[in-house]
């Protein structure tokens, strides 16, 4: 009986598959911010790290919660949940409530994902929607910034991180305010070598300017990222910030300075990079980039926010839709000069 | 046309909850969002609300035989805008602070369009029995709407409800559920909870059909 191997193999297309499946791709872009997240804990103690747990299983718990229930194991595992609620506690000031965080992570899952149809049909980036919900919930706990832990006190858990849910955090460590808070209030500009370095105040993940970009040329390497939307932000904003920074010296930051401070590098390399929030053609990539670009410099310049690469990021995400559309390649063979 | 068999306890359920006006007709949507901040401003709209209501299916049942169709519009309109002025200067002389709050979402009455729906759509074809009955479900069901949107953006914004603190004074207040996005926000996590309930609701119907129709 034994025939040993068939001599034709047939089989249904599609024959070549690539390796790249969601999880694959999940787990990359996780690999590629663990450098920035690493540093965030060393930079603000274990608090930070409490945070970002609570974040990441507010995420998870909430995925698990309103899956379908056959369903739940496989939803849990591409991971997706996991890097949502990374991205979100990267997001976050280092001395937020616990609670908050947890909260956050729910809603980024359930108001910016699930609530769309799941993965891959969300409107809005959903670790942002998480973010915007606890900026306009808690505005003071969210700008509330606490400086970096001293030496020594890495393993010291300040009094807010640990509030009990839904009551009043208090503060025991030293706040302090953010480059770009400096810039806005104060006109103090804060020296470069410390902002790219990491080692100033912000949120847990924003703060580590070169190490986020380590990350992303490992992204870029395995070609996870579309390195036009980077690259259209970060020129976008530098061209502007020039200019303006040529109109008035005094006044305006110059555009090393928008570029390292503040969550810009997070937002431009991880956050607008989402292949399922940013258009689809290379033309409606530029459009979407340079958008995020003026839109980061108007509101930090003119705007009443110190920071506004949440709000750039939400604002164009809802314009890719419309973008695809009207970017859409001619399809060949079909239709005349025009539809 | 047949005359159906009335029943008013039918007629209330439906407005209170199978038909409620919010959370399935998604009716009068401007009061809701835009007064529901406090357990108490969402009571006194829906208080009015159910006043005018109730008044006006009252008298434009009484009335069905004698509006004329082509102008029928203008006259509901014309009887709900006099209960509505009542109200006003009730709630005026009665409770300025809340008439205050309220503003202009009371004389704006007129133009809620549940009411106006319910004249056309059940007041001016039916007795007037059944025409205030319904009213009163359709109204309950309003004010029932409104005070669980108002109870819990005002728990959640202010950890109080009416006023009485909840949770002691280190609450941590929900900004966001005092300002407009929360009552959006509020109103569609409750609309989602109430679709839930009557989908699931269906599958246990039809679940159970199933099993009656099984041979034994």
């Amino acid at each position: 009986m034994n025939r040993g191997e068939p001599k034709l193999r047939l089989q249904a297309s599609p024959l070549l598959r690539q390796q790249l499946t969601t999880r694959q791709a999940m787990l990359d872009v996780l690999l590629a911010l663990m450098p920035a997240t690493l540093a965030g804990i060393w930079f603000f103690g274990i608090s930070a790290l409490l945070v970002l747990s609570a974040s990441i299983l507010g995420a998870v718990v909430t995925e698990w919660l309103f899956s379908p229930a056959g369903y739940r194991g496989s939803r849990l595992n591409d991971y997706s949940a996991l890097l949502t609620g990374l991205l979100l506690g990267l997001t976050l000031p280092p001395a937020l409530p616990m609670w908050m965080a947890f909260l956050g992570g729910a809603v980024s899952i359930g108001l910016g994902k699930l609530i769309w149809g799941g993965l891959g049909q969300n409107l809005f980036n959903p670790a942002l929607v998480g973010r915007a919900f606890l900026l306009a919930t808690f505005p003071i706990a969210m700008t509330t910034w606490s400086a970096q832990s001293a030496p020594g006190e890495f393993f010291r858990i300040g009094s807010s991180t640990l509030a009990m849910p839904f009551m009043q955090p208090g503060y025991d460590g030293v706040t302090a305010a953010t480059p770009l808070g400096l810039m806005k209030f104060e006109r103090v500009s804060t020296d470069l070598w410390l902002l790219a370095s990491g080692n100033s105040t912000g949120c847990i993940g924003e703060t580590s300017g070169l190490l986020l970009i380590l990350g992303a040329v490992y992204l870029l390497i395995r070609r996870d990222l579309d390195w036009r939307i980077p690259t259209g932000i970060l020129v976008s904003v530098a061209l502007f910030s020039a200019l303006l920074l040529l109109s008035d010296p005094e006044r305006y930051p110059g555009p090393l300075f928008s570029i390292f401070s503040g969550g810009l590098l997070l937002g431009a390399l991880y956050m607008a990079t989402d292949p399922v929030t940013s258009p689809l053609t290379p033309t409606g990539t530029w459009i979407f980039a340079v958008g995020i670009g003026l839109l980061i410099v108007l509101i930090r310049v003119f705007g009443g926010f110190p920071e506004g690469v949440m709000y750039a990021i939400l604002l164009m995400n809802s314009a890719t839709p419309l973008i695809d559309r009207y970017t859409q390649p001619r399809v060949f063979g079909k239709g005349g000069s025009s539809r | 046309m047949s005359r159906r068999k009335e029943d008013p306890h039918a007629e209330f359920i439906k407005g209170l909850w199978r038909d409620n006006p919010v959370f399935v007709q998604v009716l009068g949507m401007c009061p809701m969002l835009a007064v529901t901040n406090s357990a108490i401003n969402a009571l006194a709209m829906g208080g009015a609300t159910f006043f005018v209501l109730v008044a006006s299916s009252f008298l434009v049942s009484s009335l069905r035989q004698w509006i004329p169709r082509q102008v029928r519009i203008s006259t509901y309109i014309i009887i709900i805008a006099t209960f509505v002025t009542v109200t006003d200067f009730t709630l005026e002389a009665l409770a300025p602070v809340v008439h205050k709050e309220l503003g202009a979402f009371i004389p704006l009455i007129v133009a809620n369009c549940m009411i106006l729906g319910r004249q056309e759509a059940f007041a001016s074809r039916n007795s007037v029995r059944l025409a205030v009955v319904d009213a009163l479900g359709m109204a309950s069901g309003f004010l029932f709407a409104l005070f669980t949107l108002g109870a819990v953006r005002e728990i959640l914004g202010e950890g109080a409800l009416f006023g009485v603190s909840l949770f002691g004074p280190d609450f941590e207040p929900w900004v966001i559920m005092i300002l407009p996005p929360g009552g959006f926000l509020t109103l569609g996590l409750l609309l989602l909870f109430f679709s839930w309930l009557r989908e699931r609701k269906q599958r246990l119907a039809i679940r159970l059909e199933e099993l009656e129709a099984e041979p034994k």
